[in-house]
């Protein structure tokens, strides 16, 4: 699959640049689209992802819910920085800067920050089951941000355009956004599952030898040792 | 044996408010900290910014939602320890009572402390930063509770869970102040709009907002806190 998805990715880099002819107003510039649009499609579908998991556990517990939940968790949060990087990038050419205190790009940088926030609070809980339960419940109350960052071109018409998809961008440039985007799902996928072997492997660490873990604890001391005993 | 009969929701949230409130009073001296600490933050700002009083009146409500933000840090931390402190935490999962109604009387009391550091901090904003409250008191103090709200039960909810976990100082924030900035946002633009008029008309629009946040945030916790307690 990993071959597989290089290749996908290969012919879709050759066709964002170079297949696909360059934009009326835009020029280069604009061949952003093609990565900066379907890293943002996947940050969505992994937190969304993340949601559902993150629900079904409270439902049904199972070390495999809680361990995709980080894996959509984490992935979710990778692609949607990086997406965010790259827009900031396309910004200063075209905007004049990198950062604009637009409503659509303040939204996801606040939801970016919450789910930062969500993978600290698993660093810093050492019982494996309590860390699920509680990341569960901060998960839910933190997707609340994502129909308000999806929205947001459309509430508020600001700087930032309303989204681009194969139904608003020229048809020219349509067969090179669906390659590019099926290449970042395949992308995604590799991620999810093998950061969700990892998370898997760590649930059955912990569970199978709990006192080998570090804590918080200190080591007990030697001449205390002798006094008790 | 006669069956224990859960107590109803209502009631359990009443007795277990009073208790809040009582041990709240008999600490005082905890309190006491609480409206120094905020007070001094609204001092720090003056000194921050500079002694530009336009500037200063202009961004009193963005300081007074600031000082009453980092100020609920606290007052939320605390409001765990002291259930953890005799592991009385335990001891309300045992008796009868409904652990949401732990959530509404806790996230309630957070809000009334709130609220009354927010009524303290008024008078002295009135002097320092010299604004006047040109929309009168029902309108700013609509603001101040529903800010309050607002920022208790997401903070009720985190802290629950913040109080058990490492590095729970650092937890608390991390996990509420990003959640929170619409809240403040909102507060922060309504109390603006209350301390110099409002022509636009655009304070009931904040208002919409401040609540539709209580709404979603007030629901989740109350469905969500039995299981952020449990065992």
């Amino acid at each position: 699959m990993t071959a597989a998805t290089l290749l996908l990715l290969a012919v879709g880099t050759y066709l964002g640049l170079v297949w696909t002819p360059e934009d009326r107003e835009m020029g280069h510039v604009y061949r952003i689209i093609y990565v900066h649009v379907p890293a943002m499609w996947m940050a969505m579908l992994a937190l969304v992802l993340n949601f559902g998991l993150c629900v079904a556990y409270l439902f049904k517990s199972s070390w495999k819910t809680d361990a995709l939940a980080e894996a959509s968790g984490e992935v979710g949060l990778l692609f949607g920085s990086y997406g965010l990087v790259l827009g900031a990038i396309w910004g200063k050419p075209t905007w004049g800067t990198y950062w604009d205190w637009d409503p659509r790009l303040t939204a996801m940088a606040i939801m970016l920050v919450t789910y930062v926030a969500y993978m600290a609070l698993r660093r810093f809980v050492e019982d494996p089951e309590k860390r699920a339960v509680w990341s569960s419940v901060v998960g839910i109350i933190s997707f609340v941000n994502l129909p308000i960052v999806w929205f947001s071109v459309k509430w508020w018409r600001s700087l930032h355009q309303v989204q681009s998809t194969p139904k608003t961008v020229d048809p020219d440039m349509v067969l090179s956004l669906r390659v590019n985007a099926w290449a970042s799902l395949m992308i995604l996928t590799l991620f999810l599952l093998h950061r969700y072997r990892v998370a898997l492997a760590t649930r059955e660490a912990e569970v199978a030898l709990p006192e080998a873990l570090p804590t918080d604890a200190p080591a007990p001391r030697n001449d205390r040792a002798s006094e008790v005993a | 044996m006669k069956r224990v009969r859960p107590i109803s929701l209502l009631k359990t949230v009443g007795v277990l408010l009073a208790k809040d409130l009582l041990i709240e009073w008999r600490t005082r001296a905890r309190l006491n900290a609480l409206v120094f600490f905020a007070l001094a933050t609204l001092l720090l700002f003056s000194f921050a910014v500079g002694p530009d009083s336009k500037v200063l009146a202009r961004n009193a409500g963005g300081y007074l939602w600031l000082a009453l933000l980092f100020a609920s840090v606290l007052a939320l931390g605390e409001s765990f320890r002291v259930e953890q402190e005799n592991l009385t935490l335990d001891g309300l999962r045992l008796a009868p009572a409904d652990a949401r109604a732990i959530f509404l009387s806790k996230a309630m009391g957070n809000a009334l402390l709130l609220i009354a550091l927010g009524a303290l901090l008024i008078p002295v904003m009135v002097a320092l930063y010299g604004v006047q409250v040109s929309m009168g008191v029902g309108a700013f103090f609509t603001t101040l509770v529903l800010g309050c709200m607002a920022i208790s039960a997401p903070g009720t909810v985190y802290s629950a869970i913040a109080s058990n976990a490492r590095a729970r100082d650092v937890l608390l924030p991390l996990l509420l102040f990003p959640l929170i900035i619409p809240a403040l946002l909102a507060a922060a633009k309504a109390t603006s709009l209350v301390l110099q008029g409002d022509p636009m008309n655009q304070l009931g629009s904040w208002f919409g907002l401040l609540f539709g946040f209580n709404l979603i945030y007030w629901g989740l916790g109350f469905v969500l806190f039995p299981r952020v307690i449990e065992d």
